[in-house]
């Protein structure tokens, strides 16, 4: 785990966001480096899904450095792009509050996320010459393989909306991993799922990242999960960095229990 | 009683109407002899309908939320006899077969009232792809209409140019102006998209209406050739049947166009972007890029029906083109059942034939419109026929598609 520069994925340097007068993000930096699972933790209001949209364009950060590392091609800095063009460079993510396309069916959710690896354009729609027919099989295939991988694929045909609570969630998972990114965001995925879920959620992560090569920074309050997932850390509280570690670090961490953890080091909090 | 509840119920509201309408029901007053006529008689009449339509207004009501509780999703029964070949094979020789024969039996009256029904059928659904699929309101839709309708008008006063030519490039002028009002509006949303189209359209139809050197202003445009038939010189009734066939294969092109379109790629990330727009970027579709291609298509139609328009009627002026008819397409679609291809054909030949042949009631025709939009609001608002998403069959343990 040396060699600092090439095996990052990602790199966070001095990222401020400003909102006004109000400092959202103070001058945080981040690297996480290639198969790895980073846990972003810190207090309600600390900035986290703030980093999250700076990090996927949804914000134009006021200051500092985003630079994605691809495994085939040069780096490129992150700032100011449009939100499609960094998913495209394959950062894809998930929403605290979900954000299905409620009105469409389960395989077509997935489908959608295949659009920025696919071309097929207004032309190939209407005329449906060979190459965008065998283009939208393959979108099909795969996004079924996608499905059947979260076992969703007895709801391929539902609409997003009236899948139960838990399949949602999954299913926002499924979705972004159909963009083929080489880092997954994930918001937050455990809220509101109860403890079965949880475990089943821990597993599918550990089980994501070594099949399909992937690093997962993750937002998370089921400090549990944190812990057993995560191979590193960052803790943010009043949009600064306030701590960064190994979970055992963390956990014995004096700054960090006293903002964030509470008096016991294990406990739960949500 | 559930039911003395109910019955309680509606007769208050009976109440409510008698009061409501006793000034103009049941008082008339004769100016000439400085009498009033007391007309007692329509209370009882006002009273009798109000109680029995607010009665079967609750009973309805009850029976929707009832049948939304058992199956929230089950398709409705229109959907239903459309996934049964059975019976809509039979439906569809039937109704091409009317198609086909209907200029030859009926009068050229008839025909000319089906030319406007299918005119709106393509308007209604080159509107469908911006609002139904890529949720865009756009309630200045008459301005593509418009730029269609001028585009053949003008080409052929100074250029002598034929329908044949002018179809294409009225369609092309009519995206151009799509792109153009798509720039600016990029950024905005439902009702504040909704108020710059109908600012667009406004402004199309004044430019139209004040520059004279240009548009003939309010008098417009006249002797606009209908289309030829391979030189032949056609009577008024032939052109009109030739008319309404060219209709026919338009409609036809449209509905398969948009069909494809529907379930394309591109289709597809429409309805992201109308599902959640936030979402659908994240997912890496080019947020501009479908919005201008959803405005661009959308408009193309709208600009060959305008052709279409001003062959037809040989005639054209700003008056065509008000807002009026944005509502009237917009209707449409709504009612039809939004990005339903056949919800919308549906509406459109009901919204314009009904009123033509219920021309006894001509003079209630805005009410009964009214009352009709309120009640399919109400009762139905998903519209005639909902959009239900294509449908996928995998066998299990299959990847590859079945279907």
């Amino acid at each position: 785990m040396n060699g600092k520069h090439m095996d990052n994925v990602l790199e966070v340097k001095d990222l401020t966001m400003n909102f006004g007068g109000i400092k959202a993000l103070d001058r945080v930096s981040l690297e996480i480096k290639k198969n790895q699972i980073v846990a972003l933790i810190g207090p309600n209001g600390a900035g986290k899904t703030t980093l999250f949209n700076c990090l996927t364009g949804i914000y134009t950060p006021s200051g500092g450095d985003i630079t994605v590392h691809p495994p085939q091609g040069k780096s490129r800095r992150l700032n100011g792009m449009k939100i499609n063009q960094i998913t495209a460079l394959g950062l894809a993510r998930t929403f605290q509050n979900i954000r299905l396309f409620g009105g469409m069916t389960v395989l077509e959710n997935v489908m959608i996320g295949r659009h920025c690896r696919t071309r097929a354009g207004i032309g190939g729609a209407i005329f449906r010459p060979q190459g965008t027919r065998d283009e939208e099989n393959d979108i099909v295939g795969r996004s079924y393989e996608i499905l059947e991988y979260f076992g969703l694929n007895m709801y391929v045909n539902d609409l997003a909306k009236n899948l139960p609570y838990g399949a949602q969630r999954r299913l926002e998972i499924a979705r972004a991993l159909a963009c083929e990114p080489q880092l997954l965001l994930l918001d937050e995925p455990a809220a509101g799922m109860n403890h079965q879920e949880t475990r089943e959620l821990e597993k599918l992560i550990v089980r994501l990242r070594e099949e399909y090569d992937l690093s997962i920074l993750l937002i998370e309050h089921d400090m549990k999960l944190v812990m057993n997932l995560a191979q590193n850390i960052f803790v943010l509280d009043y949009g600064e960095e306030i701590a960064r570690g190994t979970p055992a670090e963390i956990t014995s961490n004096p700054v960090v229990i006293k903002a964030y953890l509470g008096v016991e080091n294990d406990a739960e909090i949500n | 009683m559930k039911f003395a509840e109910e019955l309680k119920k509606s007769f208050f509201i009976t109440l409510w109407l008698i009061l409501l309408t006793f000034p103009f029901m049941a008082v008339q007053v004769n100016t000439i002899e400085n009498a009033v006529i007391w007309r007692l008689r329509n209370i009882i009449f006002v009273g009798l309908a109000g109680f029995l339509l607010s009665f079967c207004w609750q009973l309805f009501l009850k029976r929707k939320s009832a049948a939304a509780l058992i199956a929230p999703n089950r398709p409705s029964r229109l959907h239903r006899l459309m996934n049964e070949p059975r019976l809509y094979r039979p439906a569809l020789i039937i109704v091409s077969l009317f198609a086909l024969l209907f200029p030859f039996v009926f009068s050229h009256y008839q025909i000319n009232i089906m030319i406007t029904a299918l005119i709106y059928v393509m308007l209604g659904l080159g509107l469908n792809i911006e609002v139904g699929l890529a949720g865009l309101l756009d309630l200045g839709y008459v301005a593509f209409y418009a730029v269609g309708a001028y585009s053949y008008a003008l080409l052929n006063y100074h250029f002598g140019l034929g329908f044949w030519t002018a179809l294409p490039v009225g369609a092309i002028l009519a995206a151009f102006f799509g792109l153009l009002v798509g720039f600016p509006v990029l950024r905005l949303r439902g009702d504040y998209l909704a108020i710059v189209t109908l600012a667009f359209a406004e402004i199309i139809r004044l430019v139209l209406e004040n520059w004279n050197s240009f548009s003939f202003g309010p008098s417009g445009i006249s002797n606009i050739p209908r289309p030829g038939f391979f030189g032949l010189n056609l009577t008024p009734e032939q052109s009109a049947i030739y008319m309404y066939f060219l209709l026919i294969i338009l409609c036809l092109l449209t509905v398969f166009v948009i069909h494809r379109l529907q379930n394309s790629r591109i289709g597809r990330a429409w309805v992201a972007l109308r599902e959640d727009e936030l979402a659908c970027q994240a997912m890496g579709i080019d947020k501009t890029k479908a919005k201008l291609a959803a405005f661009a298509l959308g408009a193309t139609w709208a600009g060959m029906a305008g052709v279409l328009f001003a062959a037809k009627t040989t005639f054209i002026n700003p008056a065509s083109f008000t807002f009026l008819e944005s509502a009237m397409i917009l209707s449409i679609v709504v009612l039809g059942g939004m990005g339903s291809i056949a919800g919308v054909i549906i509406a459109a030949l009901a919204l314009i034939l009904l009123p033509e042949y219920l021309r006894v009631f001509a003079d209630y025709r805005m009410l009964l419109f009214g009352a009709a939009l309120i009640m399919m609001m109400v009762f139905r608002p998903q519209g005639i026929l909902a959009d239900m998403r294509k449908k996928y069959e995998f066998r299990p343990l299959d990847s590859g598609r079945k279907n």
